[in-house]
């Protein structure tokens, strides 16, 4: 099967539109960032807390945040999790002083409005240990025997059970254990006896200092930009200059959009994200290359080619592989964006965005600078300026650099 | 078929066995599949669930309480030759930062013994400098060298206990080390995959541990200013005011007045456990070295009918009376249930912390959770893997199967190089995993489309295919040295996450310029080699 065929799209004649477009997207993006003072960054470059809490019940959204907000200091936002009894808890940190105490307080919080008045131990909080420990003796004094290594083993299975979807961390009751083999009613009793069940569990807490949040902030953007600067260089050696800068734009231009829509969109960008734009930045460079690796490659063939034809030509040659390699890889990123959960949304959001917008820049932004630039070296050259000799030579060396002999000591 | 092709066969065999091997092991069994699989491959924190803290040792409390150890020995010195002083103090240094301005003053030495002052400072604390601020007046401050020592000393003790105390826990995956930064040096990353109660765990690792037994001179005391008023205001030498722990069906807080210097202390303890006294209550019994034994027991034999006072973290935990001569054991009563019995156990016989610890980060992962996003993860891969595998087919028809099977080889490929060097798979890592796919798919769409543009300028199976790899190999080579050059730096620069995805992302590159160029490409040429004049080629 095929789909394109031979085609011959004249992509670059219509540029106006889509730049119009980058520029629409580029500007509404910024003026978000603009508007919101800059990207909302997630806890672990800003700083707070995250605790995600499964309720056994829909969670009362606003005396979540009451309770919240009379006893830790800053803002509290609670953010239902769709399709599940579940909310993310964050909470500002101000001070290094908050840190020590921040997950108790969370804790104590949620007990004295969800779960007040209760004296026996949590069965949603135990680990183990603490589960072997609170039933050992009562279950001797019920009678029920079974050697201290049974009863681990036992904790083990009631554990994994409590923890595997659906429960996912959460019983309704005692008598929802009776599934697990070994489990018998007079089990079930004592830990009715023994334990307590809140109505909720925290499935998930994250802590970031301020000090530490913005250290990684800096960390990460230095690495990107070193990144790019790598990249920059590496294309300059086996390219042009003038490739790499256009790569490296187009690839900016990718990321200034998706961090904008994230803006835009109200969604946090934390280190999980900053992998997904690292994997879209990855992305877009390769898509980018292989346009760039058949214009080198046509430069050697159809000298006589106006470039803008070439190109145009160029793209048009690859469009077939970039349309079925950017489907089938969004493919695989939608399916991560329906079925991933919760903890990978932001991610697959990312990349989503990402495979789109990389796939278009590298025909509509880069290839185009490209062209601007060559026209430039072309008019420079009729009229006398001392550096269009010097851009000229380097274009001889470029296809040079690509013949096969020196891809193999490359190798 | 020829030598060079079943040479390339044997090469792509022996990648398939060894890579099986870093997977799976030597299996003897059916179970031994599974559990060798979990051995080698290993999950991060985000996926299977367990801590990950930072914290910040305060090494402001070791000069501290070395400054204060200081003072007392200075007293004791300046008694013994009969110097009399009006005050001795120390500041109060807040942050780490401010750790080295530690200073002790002393003030109103008399004129007469300047001389024999100095020369005991000198001599005795040669780690410590002296400064007049005026003829009676002076300050002691900690000499650069040796602050520098101390600071490291106390990083690495404190290193020590958490690992002790960590491995006390059995959690024997745990990592703990320092964080490698411009100013971090003070700063311990701890990584405890697997553990499912974090809660009990920072509580042991935040108890300081600092044990002292000693002797007691008065008390208790229903209140502060009621100890206080005992003595009109004033404690007397060499003792200090201890408040106790508070315990149910015990009036709320009272106080002791203890010695200063106690007689042993957790330095001395040599082995500690959880056992349960005649009441059947949980209590902590510890057995003292050799040297402290012989200290304790004379201690002891001289002060029967006296108390003693068990302080553990500056709070006296019970005070009984001396019945007779105790040589070298002891106990710490009143835990609530076993675990705190065992917990302070553990932490005794890990020694106490050199200074207290500050929690900078913490993410715990619960159990529920890493399950889910495995699952979650688990069901997105296959469904998008379904997708490209099945358009890969429809598209390419029997090259297809080419491209799935170089595809799958690749994914193998890069799950046994995880377990060969042991890297974690975590959420970034399953984002250079997604991008391997991604450019795999894409090293094998270039390679069909230029084979299928070679076939339409009419040349001959072999022919198209030869030039359709070697054109789409320069191609490749581009795109993956790029990226990898990006991860070179990333993973220089970046930190624990970014790192990461930069590991995986190598990995899935190499394996990738291996499997799309060379094995898809073999299995092409036995393909032409088995049917050397096929009329056309499935692509």
């Amino acid at each position: 099967m095929e789909i394109f065929k031979n085609t011959n799209y004249d992509f670059l004649g219509k540029t106006t539109p889509f730049l119009a477009l980058s520029a629409l997207l580029t500007v509404a993006g910024l003026a978000s960032l603009v508007m919101k003072g800059g990207p909302k960054y997630g806890i672990d470059f800003r700083g707070g807390t995250v605790t995600y809490v499964r309720f056994a019940n829909d969670p009362d959204e606003d005396r979540i945040r009451k309770a919240l907000s009379a006893n830790i200091q800053g803002e509290v936002t609670v953010q239902p999790i769709v399709g599940a009894n579940e909310v993310m808890i964050g909470t500002e940190l101000k001070s290094e002083k908050e840190l020590d105490q921040a997950r108790q307080k969370m804790l104590e919080t949620l007990d004295a409005t969800f779960h007040p008045g209760a004296a026996k131990p949590d069965f949603h909080r135990m680990g183990v240990d603490r589960f072997v420990e609170t039933l050992r003796d009562p279950l001797q004094k019920a009678s029920v025997a079974l050697s201290g290594e049974d009863l681990r083993k036992l904790a083990g299975e009631v554990l994994d059970y409590r923890n595997t979807p659906p429960r996912s961390g959460l019983v309704r009751s005692f008598d929802e254990l009776s599934a697990v083999p070994g489990v018998t009613p007079a089990i079930i009793n004592v830990m009715k006896q023994e334990m307590s069940l809140a109505p909720f569990v925290v499935r998930n807490f994250e802590l970031v200092g301020p000090k530490i949040g913005e250290e990684l902030r800096w960390q990460a953007l230095k690495a990107t930009l070193l990144a790019l600067a790598g990249m920059l260089i590496y294309i300059g050696f086996r390219f042009e200059w003038v490739y790499g800068i256009a790569a490296v734009i187009a690839v900016f231009h990718d990321t200034i959009i998706t961090i904008g829509l994230f803006s835009i969109f109200n969604k946090e960008i934390s280190l999980t994200v900053l992998a997904a734009l690292l994997t879209l930045v990855g992305y877009s460079m390769n898509d980018t290359i292989v346009v760039f690796d058949r214009i080198r490659e046509n430069l050697k063939l159809l000298r006589k080619e106006k470039f803008s034809d070439l190109v145009n030509l160029s793209i048009n040659q690859t469009l077939s592989r970039t349309v079925l390699t950017s489907g089938l890889t969004f493919l695989t990123v939608v399916a991560l964006w329906l079925f991933g959960g919760q903890v990978l949304n932001g991610f697959s959001f990312a990349l989503v965005v990402g495979i789109l917008v990389g796939t278009y820049s590298s025909i509509f932004i880069a290839s185009p600078i490209l062209i601007y630039w060559a026209e430039r070296v072309e008019a420079n050259k009729r009229s006398p300026v001392a550096v269009a000799p010097a851009v000229k030579d380097n274009k001889r060396d470029a296809p040079r650099g690509a013949s096969p002999r020196k891809t193999k000591a490359a190798k | 078929m020829n030598s060079n092709l079943r040479a390339k066969g044997l090469v792509i065999l022996g990648v398939i066995l060894l890579c099986a091997y870093f997977i799976f092991g030597i299996p003897k069994s059916k179970d031994e599949i599974v559990a060798n699989f979990r051995e080698n491959i290993k999950l991060g924190l985000d996926l299977r669930g367990g801590s990950h803290l930072v914290v910040q040792i305060q090494i402001q409390d070791a000069f501290k309480s070395e400054a204060d150890t200081v003072m007392e020995r200075l007293k004791e010195a300046m008694a013994k030759s009969g110097i009399s002083f009006g005050s001795m103090d120390r500041n109060d240094p807040q942050s780490l930062a401010e750790a080295d301005s530690i200073a002790i003053t002393v003030k109103g030495v008399p004129l007469d013994k300047t001389g024999p002052f100095r020369t005991i400072v000198t001599e005795q604390f040669p780690q410590w400098n002296i400064t007049a601020l005026n003829s009676s007046d002076y300050q002691m401050g900690l000499k650069t060298s040796e602050a520098l020592a101390l600071r490291k000393d106390t990083v690495e003790r404190a290193i020590q206990t958490i690992d002790k105390r960590i491995n006390g826990l059995g959690l024997t995956e745990s990592t703990v080390q320092q964080r490698g930064r411009s100013d971090g040096e003070a700063e311990v990353m701890i990584q405890m995959p697997g553990v499912d109660d974090p809660a009990r765990v920072k509580q042991i690792l935040s108890t300081a541990a600092v044990l002292e037994i000693g002797e007691v001179r008065d008390g208790p005391f229903p209140s502060l200013d009621a100890a206080l008023g005992r003595f009109n205001g004033v404690l007397p030498l060499n003792s200090k005011l201890v408040q106790s722990t508070s315990r149910a069906g015990e009036p709320g807080e009272s106080y002791y007045v203890l010695a200063r210097t106690p007689v042993v202390t957790g330095r001395d303890i040599r082995n500690a456990r959880a056992s349960r006294d005649e009441f059947g209550k949980w209590e902590t019994d510890f057995t003292l070295s050799q040297d402290a034994a012989k200290r304790f027991g004379d201690f002891t034999e001289r002060n029967v009918g006296n108390r003693l006072a068990i302080v553990l973290d500056n709070r006296v935990r019970s005070a009984p009376t001396i019945q007779s001569r105790i040589d070298d054991n002891g106990r710490i009563t009143g835990a609530s249930s076993e675990q705190e019995a065992a917990d302070l156990s553990l932490v005794l016989r890990a020694g106490s912390l050199p200074a207290g610890l500050t929690y900078l980060q913490e993410t715990t992962v619960g159990p529920s959770l890493g399950a889910d996003s495995i699952r979650q993860g688990f069901i997105a891969g296959l469904a998008g893997l379904i997708a490209v595998v099945v358009i890969m087919l429809i598209y390419y028809k029997a090259s297809g199967i080419n491209a799935t099977l170089a595809l799958v080889l690749n994914a193998v490929i890069l799950i046994a190089a995880l377990g060969y060097f042991g890297a974690v798979l975590t959420l970034p890592g399953i984002a250079g995993v997604i991008l391997t796919i991604g450019m795999a798919v894409d090293s094998n769409v270039l390679i069909f489309e230029r084979i299928r543009e070679e076939l339409r300028t009419g040349k001959a199976i072999p022919a198209a295919i030869d030039s359709g790899f070697g054109r789409a190999f320069l191609t490749i080579i581009d795109t993956h040295v790029t990226t990898i050059v990006s991860c070179a730096i990333l993973f220089l620069f970046g930190s624990g996450p970014v790192k990461g995805f930069a590991i995986t992302l190598v990995i899935g590159l190499l394996a990738n310029l291996f499997t799309a160029t060379f094995v898809s490409r073999t299995m092409f040429e036995w393909q032409v080699a088995r049917n050397p004049r096929m009329e056309s080629l499935s692509i």
